[in-house]
């Protein structure tokens, strides 16, 4: 069986952001154990002979032509944000206050 | 009736047969797209395909119908309304990928397909309701509320992409896009009696898709005929240099293959694999019937089938629900609350990592959490070998099956999905249950292989469509549209178009 604990989800749900409530902490750990158990089984072929593949079709050093192309505008790129001064992303704070 | 007298609701019509109407100057572009929305009003509140219609796509048309009126030299579909999933970015209309946290955004730029049609006179009308981040099977996860299968209201239309399907099958929209990470375009095609194509990965760009899984997302086109498929995706597939992974080969066209396919006898000598482990005595009886006629069809018309064997798809499932969340996690990591989208500021205020935390809490539903969650504990130091470093090396040994199979056939062949519409609410809760549902279609993704979904008759316990699964080798998308179009002709001889038998719809 898995070892996935409340602990563990919620240790993984502050790695992933994710402010989870106490409530899904728990139906999380009860689904996350069942699928963990489920997905476990690659390793019984996972040999180490045999090499990964991480894309389908493997293409090496992609790269376009080194020349200047159209790019968005700082009014385009900013549209979207929550918050912005006009040319810049405005960030919440970095750090906390001292205690 | 149309002004023209053709006797026939345009709604009804192929997008094939829409475009050589509006190249005849028989219908204008306008009185296309006027037929579609009006479809869409009367029905979408029943289907719910659409999560925004298109307030630009009469004046689109009319561009079209202008341009025609000038002597443009003018593509095969320029005219033809299209609807776009909402993974895709329009850079005027919001584009949420089914999602709380991207809610309103209006993206700065088109994604590549969409750039596409539009350049090739398609008109939009709207953007479709997927599964958040194209996370699901059914389109329940939708932030959204679902869409409902238009055979049956309270069944599900297939997912991720069940809005695409849903809008093609209800005569909503004659050909959407989709796009098909373990099965989001073919599954729906399955269940909603439509055609879905997943191409080649690297095919169609996906500069502009909102991704989910980088190695396994794939765009591709919605129909009804695969004739139909096969010209939206001339439209929009070949190389991009704004994807790296875009393949920079020449593609031949799809549509002379599907012409081709339905006219010629294309099967005398073909091999038909039919894959052991996804004819499974746990599907639905009423697929594997039509299956086994379908393949029966095949026979008589000079195929030869041989039975191969997959030993690896036994895995497939499970290697495929570790990468996927693996791949997704990382993904889904823009989601900050700084550059676009949500952001929620937790009471009295927090540092950025407490707001980012408020967000993606605030802005991300069950699905999507669960994926990220499985996915940063796959990645994790200490299970990273053990969990995505296995995964990785069952997806070589798959790999290795197809290759094996196809030394055996010419293509390989499954139902595309193993039930029928499943209803509403059946499975939401039970995440594994959900996951099985892509059991035939994701080993195409996890092996980059294209594969087509087309309708093979109603499964005889329920009524309800059923789908038959091509799969050929990678950049051989042609020999699918080739030999989907000769069983499409031959079902249709058999069953007539499935689509006729689908509830009406509207009031």
């Amino acid at each position: 069986m898995s070892e996935i604990t409340p602990e563990t989800v919620k240790h993984l749900a502050e790695l992933a952001r994710i402010a989870l409530t106490d409530e899904e902490i728990s139906v999380l750990t009860g689904q996350l154990g069942a699928i963990v158990d489920s997905v476990a089984k690659v390793a019984e072929i996972a040999t180490p002979d045999v090499p990964a593949t991480s894309h389908p079709i493997p293409m090496a050093n992609v790269a376009r032509p080194d020349v200047p192309g159209p790019t968005l505008t700082p009014e385009e790129a900013l549209a979207g944000a929550p918050e912005s001064d006009g040319s810049r992303f405005v960030v919440s704070a970095i750090l906390g206050e001292e205690p | 009736m149309t002004p023209q007298g053709h006797g026939a609701d345009l709604t009804r019509l192929t997008a094939a047969e829409l475009g050589e109407l509006l190249a005849a100057r028989e219908v204008s572009a306008v009185e296309v797209a006027q037929a579609h929305l009006d479809r869409i009003a009367a029905v979408d509140a029943d289907v719910h395909a659409f999560l925004h219609v298109s307030g630009t796509a009469l004046a689109a048309a009319a561009a079209v119908d202008a341009a025609r009126g000038d002597g443009e030299r003018l593509g095969p579909l320029a005219g033809v309304p299209i609807a776009i999933k909402d993974v895709l970015c329009t850079r005027d209309m919001p584009s949420t990928a089914g999602s709380r946290i991207l809610e309103g955004w209006i993206p700065p730029y088109d994604a590549t397909p969409v750039a596409r049609l539009r350049a090739a006179g398609l008109v939009p009308l709207g953007k479709t309701n997927m599964d958040e981040f194209a996370m699901g099977s059914s389109t329940e996860y939708s932030a959204f509320g679902p869409t409902r299968n238009p055979w049956d209201l309270d069944r599900i239309p297939g997912g991720s992409g069940g809005g695409s399907a849903a809008a093609v099958a209800a005569f909503e929209s004659p050909v959407a896009l989709g796009s098909d990470t373990g099965g989001s375009i073919r599954q729906p095609s399955a269940v909603t009696g439509t055609v879905g194509v997943k191409p080649t990965y690297g095919g169609v760009s996906r500069y502009g898709a909102i991704a989910l899984a980088s190695s396994l997302d794939q765009v591709g086109p919605v129909a009804r005929t695969v004739l139909d498929a096969a010209l939206v995706h001339d439209v929009i597939g070949g190389h991009d240099p704004r994807d790296s992974t875009s393949l920079p080969e020449r593609w031949p066209s799809f549509a002379e293959a599907a012409r081709e396919g339905a006219l010629a006898d294309s099967l005398r000598g073909v091999r038909i694999g039919v894959i052991a482990e996804l004819d499974s005595p746990g599907f639905q009886p009423g697929v594997t019937q039509r299956f086994h006629e379908a393949l029966g069809l095949l026979t008589s018309a000079g195929a030869e089938i041989v039975e191969v064997s997959a030993p690896h798809f036994d895995y497939a499932v499970a290697a495929y629900y570790l990468i996927l969340p693996a791949e997704a996690s990382s993904n889904l990591a823009k989601f900050d609350s700084v550059r676009f989208g949500l952001r929620v500021t937790p009471p009295g205020g927090g540092t950025v990592e407490q707001v980012m935390a408020a967000t993606r809490e605030a802005g991300f539903g069950p699905e999507v959490k669960r994926r990220i969650i499985l996915g940063t504990y796959a990645l994790s130091a200490g299970y990273y070998d053990a969990y995505y470093g296995s995964a990785q090396k069952v997806r070589t040994l798959i790999q290795r099956d197809f290759a094996a199979a196809f030394e055996q056939a010419d293509v390989l062949v499954s139902p595309a999905a193993p039930t029928t519409a499943f209803r509403i609410g059946e499975k939401v809760d039970d995440p594994l249950a959900m996951y099985l549902n892509d059991i035939t279609t994701l080993p195409a993704n996890l092996a980059g292989i294209p594969g087509l979904a087309l309708p093979m008759g109603l499964a005889p316990e329920d009524g309800l469509p059923t789908g038959f699964q091509l799969m050929a080798p990678a950049r051989e998308d042609a020999r699918l549209y080739r030999i989907g179009a000769t069983l499409e002709r031959l079902l249709l001889e058999r069953h007539g178009p499935i689509l006729a038998a689908a509830p009406s719809l509207g009031h």
